[in-house]
C-alpha cells in the first residue's frame, strides 16, 4: 500500500472503508487486461456497498474477458479534504490506481441528491466535469440505474447513458467499448455505434430546443439515434446473474447480510412510485431456484442473515414455500430471515413471527395518506380496516412500536386528508390501548412525514410539488392536531425535497446548476451535514433558473416533456388516464386482478408474471 | 466443543480493520470454511471468540492470538489452510492448537517501528532518542478511562533500540507492556514529540512481532 495512502488513512475516520482488500474482492493483473471499468456509487462505502445493483454490476463485468471491474465510492468529508491535500486523486478501491486512467468509469444515479456527488467524484479524479471538454475516448463516462429514466439534468456530463437493467447492456457497451479501442476509433465514432445498442442514450446525439415560455419546444436526434430510448429489461429472471459469490465487507455496512431478489416490477401501480412503473412488468424467480440462490448465498458469504427483497415482498406468490425452504436451512444454522417490505393488508402475523423470530423492535408502515379518498387517489390500495387490524394482531402479539410513513402535498391533497393522518394514528393508538398484550411497556407510535417529490414515468409526472411554505403549513396543521404524547411526529425537511423534485425533472439546462454547486463546494448532498440549501440558491441566481419551473409549476399534458428522452414501456397516455382517475380519487386494479394494458407487456412479448 | 487457539498474522491493507471488524471477519471465514462455531446458550446466542490483545487500528501484526470453541473437534493441522482460503487480503493463520495457557499470562509485545523523516533523519538522533528513553522517567499525557492522564511511561518499556535503515527512516524495536496497563507503540511517538519536539517524524507505522509472558519468553 502506497505511504502516502497510509499517511492519510492514520488521519481520518473507518479507514477500512477506503482500502479494499475484502474476501471476495475481485483481483486481475492490470497488464493482461484490456478494459479496465471504474464503477463508481455516488455515496459512501456504507451505502454503496449496500447496494444490490453495485454486486450484480460488478460481477458481471469481472466475468468478462479482458476486462477488469473495480469498485470507487465517495469520500467522506474528512478523507476528500486530506486526499486534496496530499493531491492524492480519486481512486479505485481494488488496484489504488487514479480513476482518471481508468477506460470507462460508470456511475449508478439511484437518487437525484447524489448528482452532486458524481460530479465531485470526476472534479476529485481530476477530470474535466463537461463531456464535451472531455474530447478523448478514453476515459468514457457512463451512468446506469433509476435516475437515468430522466438522464437530461446530467446529460452535459455524461457520455453515455444506460436506460433500464444493467446486466446485458453493460456487458455489450464495454464490448463494444474495447473493439473501439483497439480500432482506435474516436469518441464522436464510437457514441455513434453504441447509440445503436438497444438501451443507449448518448445525448450528444440529441438537440434540446426551448420555446418561449421556457418549456422544451422540440427534441431532434441525430445520425439516427433512437427517440425514444426504450429500456431494456431481464426477460426472464431465472436467467439473471445472481451474485452468490460476493464481495464481503470486513467493514460494517449498512446492509450486511444476503438479499435475495424475488421479483423486479410491481403489481401495485401506486400513481406516486417512480419504482412501481418504470420496472413493470413483473419478472419472478421460481420458488426453488430462489431457495437455492438463498443458501448458497448465506454459505458462500458467511453471512447470517438474509433478506428478501422487491417492491413489495408480500406479492411474492410463493412466500410462504419460500420461506419455509430458506427457514428449514436457516434455523438449524442460527440465521435469520428478513422480510423488509410488507404490505398492512397481506400481512401476515405468522409469517412475521417466522421471518423475524423475536426481534419485537418495531413494525413499519406506509398509507402514504391519512384519509381513504387520497389513498385511493394515489391508488395505494390499503384500507384503513386493514391496517388496524394488522395493527391489533401485532400489538396482541407483544409488538409495542409502530411506524407509520406519510406523504403531505399528494395532488388533490386537502387539509381534511392533513387531519386525517392524526386521525389515523390517534385509532392506531386506540387500538393499542385495547389489546396490548403487554401495557406497562408502553407504546411507541411514530409518524413521519415527507414532502411528495412527483416523478417522471409516473401518473403524477404533470403534477406541481407543493411549495416549501404549503408544506411546512401543512406540517404545522398535522402538528397542532396530533396531540397524544405517545405519538412522535417526525417531518422531513422541505428543502431536499425542492432540490430532488428539481432534479427529478429537470432539463438539460440544470446541468449548470449542478456544476455551479459543486464547484461552490456541494457535494455529499444527501447528508443532512453537507446540503446546504443556500449553496443551491444560489447557483439557481447564478445560472438564471427558477426552481419553481421545475418543481411547482403543473404541466399540461402534450407538453414535451425532458425525459421524453426515454421511455419506460408505459404509454404516456396510460399514465395520463391514471392521473385523471387519480383527480377523481378512482382506483385502478392491480396487475393480478386485471391488466390494465400500460403498455409494458410489449417489452417482454406479452407476459406479464402479474 | 473444543477450544482451539489460532496465531495469525494481520498485515497489509487488514491492518486496517477494527477489533469489530476482524471479530465479524472471523465468524464468517468460520461460517465459509464450514467449521461451526459453538454457540452460548441463551436469549441471544453468540459464537465465543477471543483475542488476546487488542490491537490498535494501523498495527500490524505477526502474532495475534485468537481463542474459538467450535461445536466438534477438527483436525487442527489442516485448519489454517481451510481458513485461509476464506480469508481476506491480509490475515493468515499460521498455526492452530489447543491452548495450554491464558491470555492473563501476557505481559510484554515486542514491536518495530519505522519513523519517517522527510528531510532526513536529524544528525544525533540516534543517540539523543536512546538517551530520552533512558530517562528515569518519561511523562506523556495519555488518555484513560477516566479522561486524560500524566503517566510515566518508562516502567512499561522492557527494552528499546533505534538504528538508521539509511533511507530517511528510523528503526525502532522496542519491548513494550502487553496489558494491566498496556503501552501503546504510538505513546513513544507522543514521548518524542511531548520531550524531543524537534525529533517527531512525519510519519511512524508500527507492527507487532512477538507476545511474551512475564519472564520474556515467547508465549504460546
Ligand atoms: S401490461 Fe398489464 S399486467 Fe403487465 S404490467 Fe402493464 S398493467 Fe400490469
Amino acid at each position: 500500500m502506497n505511504r502516502q495512502l497510509e499517511r492519510i488513512l492514520k488521519t481520518v475516520q473507518k479507514p477500512a472503508r477506503y482500502t479494499g482488500g475484502e474476501y471476495g474482492a475481485i483481483m486481475k493483473d492490470k497488464e493482461r487486461v484490456q478494459t479496465r471499468v471504474a464503477l463508481c456509487f455516488p455515496d459512501t462505502y456504507e451505502i454503496g456497498m449496500s447496494n444490490l445493483g453495485m454486486r450484480i454490476l460488478y460481477a458481471v463485468a469481472n466475468k468478462m474477458d479482458g476486462v477488469w471491474c473495480e469498485r470507487v465510492f465517495a469520500p467522506w468529508g474528512d478523507m476528500e479534504e486530506a486526499m486534496e491535500k496530499a493531491g492524492l486523486p480519486l481512486f479505485a478501491l481494488e488496484s489504488g490506481d487514479p480513476v482518471g486512467s481508468f477506460d470507462i468509469i460508470a456511475f449508478s444515479l439511484g437518487y437525484e441528491l447524489a448528482y452532486t456527488n458524481v460530479l465531485n467524484m470526476l472534479r476529485l479524479a481530476g477530470l474535466p466535469l463537461r463531456r464535451a471538454d472531455r474530447p478523448g475516448l478514453s476515459p468514457l463516462v457512463i451512468a446506469g440505474g433509476t435516475c437515468c429514466y430522466n438522464p437530461e439534468p446530467m446529460a452535459d456530463f455524461i457520455d453515455l447513458f444506460i436506460i433500464g437493467e444493467g446486466e446485458t447492456v453493460n456487458g455489450e457497451v464495454i464490448e463494444a467499448y474495447g473493439r473501439a479501442k483497439k480500432d482506435g476509433l474516436t469518441k464522436q465514432a464510437f457514441l455513434a455505434l453504441a447509440a445503436k445498442i438497444p438501451g443507449v442514450y448518448v445525448p450528444s446525439l440529441y438537440d434540446v430546443a426551448y420555446g418561449g415560455d421556457g418549456t422544451i419546444s422540440a427534441i431532434t436526434p441525430c445520425g439516427g439515434a433512437p427517440l425514444p430510448v426504450v429500456k431494456r429489461i431481464v426477460e426472464n429472471l431465472d436467467d439473471a446473474y445472481f451474485p452468490a459469490e460476493t464481495i464481503v465487507p470486513s467493514t460494517e455496512i449498512v446492509h450486511d447480510r444476503v438479499v435475495l431478489e424475488l421479483f423486479r416490477g410491481c403489481i401495485r401501480g401506486c400513481r406516486f412510485c417512480q419504482a412501481g412503473y418504470v420496472y413493470r412488468p413483473v419478472r419472478a424467480r421460481a420458488p426453488d431456484k430462489l431457495t437455492k440462490m438463498g443458501i448458497e448465498g448465506l454459505e458462500k458469504s458467511g453471512y447470517e442473515e438474509i433478506t428478501l427483497s422487491s417492491l413489495s415482498t408480500s406479492d411474492y406468490k410463493e412466500l410462504e414455500t419460500l420461506c419455509d425452504g430458506l427457514l428449514s436451512w436457516c434455523e438449524p444454522r442460527k440465521a435469520s430471515l428478513s422480510l423488509p417490505s410488507l404490505r398492512a393488508d397481506n400481512f401476515s402475523m405468522e409469517l412475521m413471527r417466522k421471518a423475524q423470530k423475536v426481534r419485537k423492535s418495531g413494525l413499519t408502515f406506509a398509507p402514504e395518506a391519512g384519509s381513504q379518498r387520497l389513498r385511493d387517489a394515489i391508488n395505494k390500495n390499503v384500507t384503513e380496516e386493514a391496517l388496524l387490524q394488522t395493527c391489533r394482531i401485532a400489538f396482541a402479539g407483544g409488538w409495542n412500536s409502530v411506524k407509520l410513513y406519510f406523504m403531505l402535498g399528494l395532488p388533490t391533497e386537502t387539509d381534511a386528508d392533513v387531519v386525517a393522518i392524526a386521525e389515523l394514528a390517534h385509532k392506531v393508538l386506540g387500538i393499542w390501548k385495547q389489546h396490548a398484550a403487554n401495557k406497562s411497556r408502553g407504546v411507541r407510535l411514530t409518524v413521519s412525514t415527507s414532502c411528495f417529490v412527483p416523478k417522471a414515468h409516473t401518473p403524477f409526472q404533470w403534477a406541481g410539488q407543493v411549495t416549501m411554505a404549503e408544506y411546512e403549513r401543512r406540517v404545522a396543521l398535522l402538528r397542532d392536531a396530533m396531540r397524544a404524547r405517545a405519538i412522535v411526529y417526525n417531518w422531513h425537511d422541505a428543502k431536499t425535497s425542492l432540490i430532488e423534485a428539481v432534479l427529478a425533472r429537470g432539463d438539460r439546462r440544470i446541468g449548470a446548476v449542478l456544476a455551479h454547486v459543486v464547484q461552490n463546494g456541494g457535494r455529499l448532498d444527501a447528508w443532512e451535514e453537507y446540503f446546504s440549501f443556500e449553496r443551491w440558491q444560489k447557483a439557481f441566481e447564478a445560472t438564471g433558473l427558477d426552481p419553481a419551473f421545475y418543481a411547482n409549476r403543473e404541466r399540461l399534458y402534450g407538453e414535451v416533456l425532458p425525459w421524453h428522452v426515454t421511455s419506460a414501456g408505459v404509454g404516456e397516455a396510460f399514465l395520463y388516464g391514471e392521473y385523471e382517475k387519480a383527480l377523481r380519487a378512482e382506483l385502478s386494479p392491480d396487475c393480478r386482478t386485471a391488466c390494465t394494458a400500460c403498455g409494458a407487456s410489449s417489452l417482454t412479448g406479452g407476459r406479464c408474471d402479474g | 466443543m473444543a477450544r482451539v487457539r489460532l496465531l495469525f498474522a494481520k498485515m497489509g491493507r487488514s491492518k486496517y480493520l477494527s477489533h469489530l471488524d476482524l471479530m465479524r471477519t472471523f465468524q464468517r471465514v468460520f461460517i465459509r470454511a464450514g467449521v461451526p462455531l459453538h454457540h452460548t446458550e441463551g436469549f441471544n446466542p453468540h459464537p465465543y471468540l477471543s483475542f488476546a490483545l487488542p490491537l490498535s487500528v494501523g498495527v500490524e501484526s505477526v502474532t495475534e492470538l485468537l481463542d474459538a470453541e467450535l461445536s466438534c473437534s477438527e483436525d487442527l493441522s489442516a485448519l489454517p489452510m481451510r481458513l485461509n482460503q476464506q480469508m481476506p487480503e491480509g490475515i493468515r493463520v499460521l498455526e492452530a492448537y489447543e491452548p495450554a495457557t491464558k491470555f492473563a499470562a501476557l505481559a510484554w509485545v515486542a514491536v518495530e517501528g519505522y519513523l519517517d523523516y522527510d528531510a532526513g533523519v536529524p544528525a544525533e538522533s540516534l543517540t539523543a532518542l536512546s538517551s530520552l528513553f533512558a530517562s528515569k522517567e518519561l511523562v506523556i499525557t495519555k488518555k484513560t478511562k477516566k479522561g486524560m492522564a500524566e503517566v510515566n511511561i518508562i516502567p512499561a518499556i522492557g527494552d528499546i533500540s533505534f538504528e538508521d535503515t539509511g533511507d530517511g527512516r528510523v528503526l525502532l524495536r522496542a519491548v513494550i507492556a502487553a496489558q494491566n496497563p498496556s503501552l501503546n507503540p504510538e505513546h513513544l511517538i507522543t514521548a518524542i514529540k511531548t520531550h524531543r519536539p524537534d525529533l517527531t517524524p512525519d510519519f511512524a507505522a508500527f507492527k507487532r512481532l512477538a507476545v511474551y509472558d512475564g519472564a520474556k519468553a515467547v508465549f504460546h
